[in-house]
């Protein structure tokens, strides 16, 4: 008996539809997030994320009117966010149906947002998302989805944000995001011994082999996916079958 | 029949809505004294701080009416927080007195393993349960926690381990309590909302 390592499809949202692009450009449309809630859903996923990747303030009504939607076809823990920068827009979030919420920019900007929002919430709510990109010998954290360098070292910022509340992070490797090459291992296993929290993989998706690396050499707790779960690459039944037969603990459906 | 969820500012009282709507059965919120006194079952939901679900009901008044309601019979079923809150105290909160349907108190787990206690986990049956009747032995559930009750007594009926065994179910008379989460824990947790409804309603 030991916790199940979690597949975790993503939804990167125009607030409204599921769109995609690499590096959050030439965005296409991808379908409804809370069709493709249902069939992931039913499909085993083990929880979902849905960010809105425009994150205007104009669009945080239609945001959170796509949360209701998704949350509505889930029987599954539900993570969201996207330009959240205070306590309220959290609650808006988790009040429309969402279990957790990241927050990126803002607590860079402001690492004490993570400390309120988490004694508000509680740090089993709060995902500490970062965006990751190889720079020398080290990773720096980005902001504003992946456009601009802060010059702080992401490993340190991680540990710096699960000191201040985060519950979990969720790692995002800039360089391999949108390549289906395989995660970044070492940059997941940095976070991953830097921190005693959860670490959610991102960027790199692509084969079951792929994940097996991330959950055996990036000691990830989680794995994150979008394209290749949208697109139908890679079944999410067969993607727990091919780990559980490798040995690694997975929640088996259907 | 009529089921009431206890409402005092739970997150995840909408979740717990939607899965018991899944289930053809009708919710409805009950926020006063008088509401949980007109009710045939009682859900405890919870996420969060101990001592904010303890002042939250106290500002509401619902400590003493909700133990009334059990010592009436009134079936309750706690969720995760809700499970804490049926203890006498708890580490998170020492100087807020719970609802002390069981003596005994809640704990941190260790900071052996990665904390909180996140996602899906197995458990380890250690008595009959009605709660997890025609739930598969190896069924996983849906975790959120860094607190536990490491001891119930003969109401533990199911354990989970992280680091330490801690309460994952437990069941005494007419008081339940799972410290995952049924209502996020697909068709396993839907089984057991079912089974809780069920038998509330005399029909198991």
């Amino acid at each position: 008996m030991s916790l199940a390592h979690r597949i975790i499809p993503c939804l990167d949202t125009d607030g409204e539809r599921v769109v995609k692009g690499v590096n959050f450009v030439n965005l296409r449309d991808a379908g409804d997030p809370a069709a493709l809630a249902a069939r992931y859903n039913i499909e085993g996923a083990d929880e979902l994320v849905v960010l809105d990747i425009a994150a205007s303030r104009d669009h945080r009504p239609t945001f959170l009117e796509t949360i209701r939607r998704v949350a509505a076809e889930l029987a599954i823990p539900l993570t969201a966010g996207g330009g959240v920068a205070n306590v309220d827009e959290g609650r808006a979030i988790l009040r429309a149906g969402a279990d957790k919420l990241t927050v990126n920019t803002a607590a860079i900007r402001n690492p004490p947002l993570l400390t309120a929002l988490a004694a508000e919430f509680g740090s089993q709510a709060v995902v500490l998302a970062i965006d990751a990109k190889r720079v020398g010998d080290r990773w720096e954290a980005f902001v504003r989805g992946g456009s601009v360098p802060t010059g702080i070292d992401a490993v340190a910022w991680a540990r710096q944000g699960a000191d201040c509340g985060a519950g979990e992070i969720l790692i995002t490797s800039m360089d391999k995001d949108g390549t289906r090459s395989g995660f970044d291992c070492p940059l997941t296993a940095a976070i991953s011994r830097a921190v005693s929290v959860p670490v959610i993989a991102s960027g790199g998706a692509d084969t079951p082999e792929t994940f097996l690396e991330v959950f055996r050499e990036g000691c990830a707790d989680a794995a994150l996916a979008a394209s290749i779960f949208h697109d139908s690459i890679q079944g999410l039944g067969a993607l727990k079958r091919y780990l559980g037969e490798q040995g690694v603990s997975v929640r088996q459906t259907g | 029949m009529n089921v009431a969820l206890v409402e005092y500012g739970a997150g995840n009282l909408p979740s717990v809505e939607r899965a018991l709507a899944r289930l053809g059965v009708e919710s409805r919120r009950a926020s006063t004294p008088e509401a949980l006194a007109g009710c045939d079952a009682l859900i405890l939901p919870g996420v969060g701080h101990f001592g904010a679900l303890m002042r939250s009901l106290g500002e509401r008044s619902l400590v003493n009416p909700l133990r009334d309601a059990v010592s009436r019979g009134t079936p309750l079923l706690g969720i995760c927080l809700g499970l804490q809150a049926m203890f006498a105290s708890s580490d998170e909160a020492p100087g807020d007195a719970g609802l002390a349907l069981f003596p005994q108190k809640v704990s941190a787990l260790p900071p052996a393993d990665r904390l909180p206690h996140m996602g899906w986990n197995q458990l380890r049956r250690a008595r009959p349960s009605k709660l997890l009747e025609g739930v598969s032995q190896d069924a996983y559930f849906y975790f959120a926690h860094s607190y536990a009750a490491l001891d119930a007594g003969e109401a533990g009926v199911a354990y989970c381990d992280h680091c330490v065994p801690f309460v994952a179910v437990l069941e005494k008379g007419n008081v339940c309590a799972t410290q995952f989460h049924p209502e996020k824990s697909g068709p396993a947790g839907a089984q057991i909302l079912s089974n809780f409804v069920r038998r509330a309603g005399g029909k198991g």
